[in-house]
């Protein structure tokens, strides 16, 4: 899955989807994110993991416009991997992106974070759940379809007066929302406030939201903090579902090692802003770097640490 | 060059003044995060009060040493405005405390509109004029056809504001209610699971904010000599314009806010316009939030995603 | 004055209630003396000149014995310790009248409203008899018209603006300037006739200043919509008394705080309400009266009402009024996907103050006469209350708080009677603000969501249920 057959290169390094280059993030005189860069490969499941604080949300939140980067630059390509003389050219000529018939390229640190959304097509999930909680299940994923159908409602003009060209469009859109309301199961509680919903449904809903809006990568942090076993096994599922029938690709941010070796092709770990192993899941778990940041032990006492992690399918460590 | 520093010197004046009511709304605003809106009525309340017991003072009891009179005058409507105020926090806002969050705001406008007008019910639409007291001055300079005077109303109102600022600033700083008082604006809960009496906390916050706002209630009477049941809205807006442009929150903040504020209005009137000195105040209000909602002392905030 | 202190008696079988109740009653007695004491208990009053002080000693020992065994009497009954604590919760009857009731309410209410002039005429046998009513309807919708515009701003996205009468006074002067503008006039003269713009002017500045408030929303807006709850707040109050400050100092164009009178009456599209030939009456065949004029007054605030209903209820069940609501939810989750927060909070208080600019259109041409007084922040606090009492975002809600907190006002200016009990010096009219402030206190500490706190859903799969007033969240910014 995570290699590409044409030239022995992991797919991420031959048909990147995000590239991240040299990202800082600074906050007065605290250094969040110290130049960290990383590919996500296009079709991927990606996990960014990392000890809590490392600055895991805070890169989700430069990607995802809401933070303006210190430095860096965050390459979108939509379509195809673009060359280095398109991302050259973009970043030259001062845009915020260059799009042409089959490609596109998106300087996301260029962009507020509404067009990171609704240009660049990268959608978000939050950590602590930001649904629309006074507003039914359907409502919000009415909202996430806004621009396609603000347009389709001739900017409220044509929907004024419910021209059959609105009527259509919402139909459209609510039959869309049916079918992720089905995929994420909660057909049943489509007219109930979003509020009302347990809180393992009211993550499925932030997802089916996020999907509503048609994005071709999807960062999700933290899906399954919160979930129980069950409810991971089945947000495993959903992913998959989701990269396979749609071609979305995936960023996550997760803690539950379970999900994240189970489901990802991918994995980035940081610890305090920075990028300390990059590869396949199976490289990164028996990485020694890893499990020394994860526990904060010297890295003679990774065998030790193994044990304890359950990780072990390697004893001797020292993989990567 | 001589009505420069004249101006100067009333602005400073004034600005005392504000800088004093603008304590009360940046203290609410730091330990409730609301607007407390009828503070400048409460400000004008206290006018009032320090009017009643003037007369009272110099007309019944017959008092006759000025400053005998304004001391007695400050004490009394200090404490009649902090019950006034303490009684409005109980009444009007606490049961609102984690209600919704336009609710004790609005509230608050109820409550400027409701004291308003209870004093026109009760003392009349009309102007109150008291004599003019303390009416010495120092000359400073004397060009010949221009004066540059300090009044000693002046002094008194510098005296007193910088002394009271000074003790305040004792008070937050190196006192347990003070300690009390910054965990409170920290985090609420956490400060009530540390075992501070959180209402009691915010009590006093509002009791020391009006006992700062009768202060300038008196000194304001003292130094225009009138009241009026008008006069807390516009003082009011000018003094939260300070706490404002100060930082909200920062208490040295709402003091060099009030100066500024004060500096700009007298220049602006002495300089360009008389009418127009309201329009400059909330165009510094409406400027400053625009521009530099954190104020020049205030902390920048991150918005938390 | 109500103080609510601490309840230490126990929940014993035999309470003990007199003795605590007195104890409670007397302590607040005496706050109510130290509140009362100096501003009931003196009067400053001006004698010979000199300020000197009058004594009220009996009116202060009336106001803290009203609150001293009003807290006695609520201490032994209501609040007795041994009286069971209410269990009612859920929703109110206001809730479920706007829910269940919801679909018979509306067009009874609708009926009504329409029917109103000719209820008033024939219960009060007449048309100049019915003036009153129908002008006292007038002044009503005028207001269900300003709460319902404001309400798109408030109500759904959750903005919070202190300045609405701005908006109000922008649709009001827009029309009195123009009105009376000599330059249009004599423009028009020359094209269509002498009185073609006295006659149409209403009709032709009616759009304009709704959208001369729109382009003024949006000017005003632009720069402060950044700005969170508070202080959007204190902006836009700064904003509206801005521009009635300008108002009463730009004395060369708006003529100051003298105001502009004699400003062109309605007219019936072009026929004028007068005596003459080619007057509305003789047109018509009817007999020549006044009251033509403000009854067609009444339709006219009546249709500017209902279109204001009619768009925003349109405008919920688009992407944009969609939109509104779920800023008011959660802004951040909204430019998450995708939604632009700054035109959307635009297109909010343009719309918003559209709607005031019409409602200050009408003030004008009914009044016939506008001056800065009219525009005072008294107004915004007002059209505010009506929204928050009618629960934000319920247009019924708000157009009964219209009708409650109107009719209120206006019953307070004829209690006559209140003179045979407290003497000829008594003007119920100056208590009017103080019950006001009063009351927006006494509301919010009541009903902090309003009368009608659930929220109806603008789209539905199988069955539309109302969301419930907890759930919904009031905006931050």
């Amino acid at each position: 899955m995570a290699t590409s057959p044409a030239n022995g290169l992991p797919r991420w390094e031959a048909d990147p989807i995000l590239i991240v280059e040299h990202l800082f993030m600074r906050f007065g005189g605290l250094i969040a994110v110290n130049d960290l860069s990383f590919k996500v490969g296009r079709g991927d499941i990606t996990a960014l993991i990392g000890p809590n604080g490392a600055g895991k949300t805070t890169v989700f939140n430069c990607i995802t416009g809401f933070y303006k980067p210190s430095e860096g630059r965050l390459i979108l390509a939509h379509g195809r991997a673009p060359t280095p003389e398109e991302i050259a050219e973009v970043t030259r000529i001062g845009e915020r992106s260059l799009v042409g018939r089959e490609a596109g390229v998106f300087l996301l640190e260029r962009m507020p974070d509404y067009l990171v959304s609704g240009g660049a097509k990268v959608a978000r999930t939050f950590q602590n759940i930001r649904l629309f909680t006074g507003m039914t299940v359907l409502e919000n994923l009415m909202v996430a379809q806004h621009n396609a159908l603000m347009a389709a409602s001739g900017y409220s003009l044509k929907g004024l007066f419910g021209l059959p060209g609105w009527t259509r469009a919402q139909k459209a859109a609510t039959a869309k929302a049916e079918y992720w309301l089905d995929k994420v199961g909660l057909t049943d509680r489509a007219d109930d406030p979003a509020g009302d919903l347990p809180y393992g449904a009211q993550r499925r809903l932030e997802i089916a939201r996020a999907m509503c809006s048609e994005p071709i990568l999807l960062c999700l942090d933290e899906p399954a903090a919160g979930l129980n076993p069950r409810e991971s096994l089945e947000l495993n599922t959903l992913l998959r579902a989701i990269r396979a029938e749609h071609g979305t690709s995936i960023l996550l941010i997760e803690h539950d090692m379970s999900v994240v070796m189970e489901i990802s092709d991918h994995v980035v770990v940081l610890d305090y802003g920075t990028k300390i192993s990059d590869g396949t899941p199976e490289a990164v778990k028996n990485d020694p770097r890893v499990i020394a940041a994860y526990l904060g032990v010297d890295e003679d006492a990774v065998e030790e640490v193994e044990a304890e992690l359950k990780l072990d399918t390697n004893p001797t460590g020292a993989g990567a | 060059m001589e009505i420069f520093v004249q101006q100067l010197i009333n602005g400073l004046t004034l600005g005392s003044i504000y800088g004093l009511i603008a304590i009360g709304y940046t203290m609410v605003f730091g330990i409730i995060g609301m607007v407390n809106f009828a503070h400048g009525d409460v400000f004008m309340v206290s006018a009032f009060i320090a009017l009643i017991c003037f007369l009272l003072v110099t007309t019944v009891m017959g008092i006759t040493s000025i400053f005998l009179a304004l001391a007695i005058v400050l004490v009394v409507a200090m404490v009649f405005t902090s019950l006034l105020n303490w009684a409005i926090e109980r009444v009007a806002y606490r049961p609102l405390r984690g209600s919704f969050r336009l609710a004790p705001m609005i509230s608050a406008i109820g409550m400027s509109i409701f004291l308003a007008n209870f004093v026109q019910v009760t003392q009349g639409p009309r102007n109150k004029p008291i004599p003019p007291m303390i009416t010495d001055v120092i000359v400073l300079m004397d060009n010949g056809s221009y004066q540059v005077t300090l009044a000693w109303k002046q002094v008194i109102i510098m005296v007193i504001t910088a002394a009271l600022l000074g003790g305040f600033w004792y008070l937050v700083q190196k006192t347990s209610l003070g300690r009390a008082q910054r965990a409170c604006e920290q985090d609420r809960k956490m400060a009530a699971l540390l075992g501070i009496n959180v209402d009691h906390t915010i009590s006093l916050t509002f009791v020391i904010g009006a006992a700062l706002a009768a202060v300038a209630g008196t000194l304001y009477l003292m130094y225009y000599g009138v009241a009026n049941f008008a006069d807390g809205f516009v003082p009011g807006v000018k003094a939260f314009t300070a706490a404002v442009l100060g930082g909200i929150g920062s208490l040295p903040g709402a003091v060099l806010g009030g100066l500024l504020i004060g500096l700009i209005e007298t220049f602006w009137s002495a300089y360009f316009s008389i009418e127009y000195k309201d329009v400059a105040a909330f165009s510094i209000l409406a400027i400053t939030l625009i521009f530099m909602p954190q104020g020049l002392l205030g902390r920048p905030e991150v918005e938390k995603v | 004055m109500a103080v609510q202190t601490a309840d230490t008696a126990p929940p014993a079988a035999a309470n003990p209630v007199l003795g605590p109740a007195f104890k409670d009653a007397l302590i607040v007695g005496l706050i109510a003396l130290g509140l009362f004491g100096p501003l009931i208990g003196f009067e400053t009053v001006i004698i010979d000149g000199a300020l000197g002080l009058a004594y009220r000693p009996s009116l202060l020992a009336i106001m803290v014995g009203i609150i001293f065994f009003g807290r006695l009497l609520l201490n032994v009954t209501l609040w007795s310790p041994n009286r069971k604590p209410s269990t009612h919760t859920g929703p109110t009857l206001f809730d479920r009248a706007g829910t269940v009731m919801g679909p018979g309410v509306k067009p009874a209410l609708l009926a009504f409203a329409v029917l109103f002039p000719a209820i008033a005429i024939f219960s009060l046998g007449g048309l100049n008899e019915s003036r009153y009513l129908i002008d006292l309807g007038i002044l009503i919708l005028t207001y269900v018209m300003l709460g319902w515009g404001l309400n798109i701003v408030v109500g759904l996205a959750g903005l919070l603006d202190l300045g609405y009468v701005a908006f109000y006074a922008v649709g009001a002067y827009t029309y009195a300037l123009l009105a009376t503008s000599a330059p249009i006039n004599d423009f028009f003269a020359g094209l269509f006739g002498a009185t073609f713009w006295a006659n149409w002017a209403f009709w032709i500045c009616l759009p304009m200043a709704g959208i001369f408030a729109g382009v003024w929303g949006m000017i005003l807006g632009f720069p402060v919509l950044r700005l969170r709850g508070d202080y959007l707040a204190i902006v836009t109050l700064a904003f509206g008394e801005i521009i009635r400050l300008v108002l009463i100092n730009w004395v060369d164009f708006t003529n100051g705080g003298a105001g502009i009178a004699s400003i062109p009456r309605a007219t019936f599209f072009g026929i004028p309400f007068n005596a003459g030939p080619d007057g509305f009456a003789a047109l018509f065949g009817l007999p020549f009266s006044p009251m033509h004029r403000i009854v067609f007054l009444y339709f006219v605030i009546l249709a500017l009402a209902l279109l204001t209903a009619f768009v925003t209820v349109r405008l919920r069940r688009l992407p944009v009024g969609r939109a509104w609501e779920a800023l008011r939810e959660d802004e951040i989750a909204c430019r998450s996907l995708g939604i632009n927060t700054t035109t959307t909070k635009l297109s909010a208080f343009a719309t918003g103050a559209m709607f005031g600019g019409f409602a200050g259109c009408f003030f004008a041409v009914r009044a016939g006469f506008v001056s800065p007084e009219s525009f005072t922040f008294d107004v915004s606090a007002m059209i505010l209350a009506i929204v928050v009492l009618g629960g934000m975002g319920s247009q019924i809600g708000v157009a009964v708080a219209a009708a409650v907190m109107m009719g209120g006002m206006e019953m307070l200016r004829n209690l006559g009677f209140l003179k045979q009990i407290f003497g000829n010096d008594f003007d119920p009219s100056l208590y009017r603000m103080l019950i006001f402030g009063f009351a927006m206190v006494a509301i919010m500490v009541w009903k902090p969501r309003g009368l009608v706190s659930t929220r109806d859903p603008t789209i539905f799969l199988k069955e539309r249920k109302a969301v419930s007033g907890d759930l919904v969240k009031e905006g931050h910014g």
